[in-house]
């Protein structure tokens, strides 16, 4: 079942907020092996110029993907989750997440395309705390896989 | 640093132990990334890291040499092929490069970066940007 293209351009109310914690950045850095004292040692995130720990580059992605949640499960959209697999990511910085940090999301869909009987939605996460100031903007782009599909990902689309 | 600074090549193991423990870390669950009945059910070789799980390992490769741990400014992939990880003790291997693609006049280097998994390339259009460290911008 293809995606429903009428949600190209739309925009959801900002997100619940997120509260960042000092458990969750050490529990993430670990996950990836993370050792850099900045993610770890508030006295070295400090030292750097930054009130707390500072997040590693990729966890504004938990934030995101939670924001997206009610979007991918809106039925009307018609996204199969176990068929997606995760074409691109990009995060743009103001500045690195820190713990403290209460972020709230504005979730917008820049793109619904279908090629080769797979279907891509491309997501704008616009990250930023409560307060107004901007942190990080996520983009997206899934893959939803066609019962025919290849081994996954947007292998077919090359390099440059 | 300077335009064409290669970064010496790192080896990250992944097994499906790291793939749990980043679905709890990331609140990630879906089931490909745990269940090979539910990944080969959906036409996948077998269960595969989460492509986010990749990105991190290479930004994790790309901030450590580059001493940036705080200092990225941009970071985007394409997951053109999945890193399939058996249920091994060793898992499997993801091996990540960089080059310096580009510094620019505000003190910042654009790197050009590659992971290859069972000799396949798995990301393309991998590219970050980093507060270059001081005293590396010009040399």
């Amino acid at each position: 079942m293809p995606l429903n293209p009428s949600y190209v351009g739309r925009s959801f109310p900002p997100s619940q907020p997120y509260l960042v914690g000092r458990e969750k950045i050490r529990e993430f850095a670990r996950a990836i092996g993370a050792t850099d004292p900045a993610y770890l040692d508030t006295e070295a995130a400090k030292a750097l110029g930054h009130p707390d720990l500072v997040a590693p580059p990729t966890f504004p992605v938990i934030v995101a993907m939670a924001a997206t949640r009610a979007l991918i499960d809106d039925p009307d959209l018609g996204l199969d989750y176990s068929r997606v697999v995760h074409g691109d990511e990009r995060f743009g910085y103001v500045r690195p997440v820190r713990a403290g940090d209460e972020l709230t999301c504005v979730v917008t869909v820049e793109e619904i395309t279908s090629r080769a009987g797979n279907d891509f939605i491309t997501t704008r996460t616009e990250v930023g705390t409560v307060d107004g100031e901007p942190v990080v903007t996520v983009w997206s782009k899934l893959v939803v896989r066609g019962s025919a599909g290849g081994a996954g990902g947007a292998g077919d689309e090359k390099a440059e | 640093m300077q335009v064409g600074t290669e970064m010496p090549a790192r080896t990250f193991t992944v097994t499906r132990a790291d793939l749990v423990r980043y679905a709890g870390a990331s609140g990630d669950f879906n089931p490909i990334h745990w269940s090979d009945r539910v990944a080969t059910g959906v036409g996948l070789p077998g269960v595969i890291a989460h492509g986010m799980y990749t990105m991190a390992l290479v930004g994790r490769a790309v901030t450590e040499w580059a001493g940036s741990a705080d200092g990225v400014l941009d970071y985007s992939v394409r997951f053109t092929r999945p890193v399939v990880v058996p249920d091994t003790e060793t898992g499997t291997d993801l091996t990540v490069t960089a080059v310096v693609r580009e510094l620019t006049g505000d003190g910042h280097a654009v790197l050009d970066l590659t992971a290859v998994c069972a000799g396949e390339k798995v990301l393309s259009r991998a590219r970050a940007t980093v507060r270059a460290p001081v005293g590396l911008g010009n040399s």
